[in-house]
């Protein structure tokens, strides 16, 4: 089979074929996912943004959108106290913290902070909460 | 909810606080709250006067002894890292009512929450990072509490 390829445009505007990642996944299936993309996006207007859905290291069911890490380099930051940048981002995240996600760790930087260190932090591991979660249980109940 | 409602009948009877405490643990101390957690004068409520009780207090997924969930769990390790283990802990798996409501109270959607002297200071992402720029051991010595990693320090310099 064939590689598929897609068309783009250098430096110098001539085309050059780039393949395509393979996508086995679209927004469609990580409406969640999707969600906080496009708000964090609209909210913050980030230079830089990282969502990362990390459900798949929790005591959840395979395909969950609860647990999520988040990466925003915003100028929206500049000269806010952390918690304030952590409250704008639950602020844009307000209904789907309200609905599905039952987590979300956030790294909240400003450019220049993001390019002094321009590192992902890691969540620590899962005790499996999740499973003696009554909260989880009512949620999934209800879904 | 009805076990709530028991016991708020028999604190009128009482006029006790709705307070229980197991007593102290070797760190941090659990108690378990019945809370007046609706107020319209929310610095006045339950949970208004329970964050003041203590220089440090943090609600949890589980016990500082059995943490049930990673980032309680990282809260509970940094505190341990810096020699804190006199706090207040709250488990809110105990209690729903409690879960939401501190939820409500901090206007912070997510479990574990930290306070110092009252005043919230973050999540679990927010003691991390004050921890590995040294801003929680100048807050910590702000309470009045000597961390633990300035001994250590201390010592790594003599050497």
């Amino acid at each position: 089979m064939l590689p598929l390829f897609r068309l783009a445009r250098g430096p110098l505007t001539s085309l050059r074929l780039l393949p395509l990642r393979a996508c086995s996944h679209t927004p469609m299936d990580r409406p969640v996912e999707s969600s906080i993309r496009a708000k964090l996006s609209r909210t913050l207007a980030p230079t830089h943004l990282e969502v990362r859905n990390e459900s798949h290291l929790h005591a959840v069911p395979a395909g969950s959108e609860s647990h999520f890490r988040v990466l925003v380099v915003s100028p929206s930051f500049e000269g806010l106290p952390l918690v304030q940048c952590h409250r704008l981002v639950n602020e844009a995240l307000r209904e789907e913290l309200a609905g599905s996600v039952h987590a979300l760790s956030i790294q909240a930087k400003t450019p220049q902070q993001w390019s002094s260190d321009p590192s992902l932090a890691k969540s620590p591991p899962c005790m499996g909460g999740s499973k003696h979660d009554p909260g989880m249980r009512l949620r999934s109940d209800r879904e | 909810m009805n076990h709530l409602f028991r016991l708020s009948a028999g604190l009128l009877r009482s006029g006790t606080s709705g307070l229980y405490r197991r007593g102290p643990v070797p760190e941090g101390h659990v108690s378990l709250v019945v809370a007046r957690l609706f107020s319209s004068e929310p610095e006045n409520s339950e949970l208004g006067q329970l964050i003041k009780k203590d220089k440090v207090v943090v609600f949890i997924k589980g016990t500082p002894a059995q943490p049930m969930c990673g980032f309680s769990n990282a809260v509970v390790q940094i505190l341990r890292m810096h020699g804190v283990d006199d706090y207040a802990s709250y488990n809110v798996l105990e209690d729903q009512d409690l879960r939401q409501g501190v939820k409500n109270f901090s206007n912070w959607p997510t479990i574990p929450q930290v306070y110092f002297n009252g005043e919230f200071v973050g999540g679990c992402d927010i003691l991390l990072q004050m921890h590995q720029n040294g801003d929680l051991v100048e807050e910590l010595k702000k309470l009045g509490i000597h961390s633990a990693l300035l001994d250590a320090n201390k010592d790594e310099q003599k050497k």
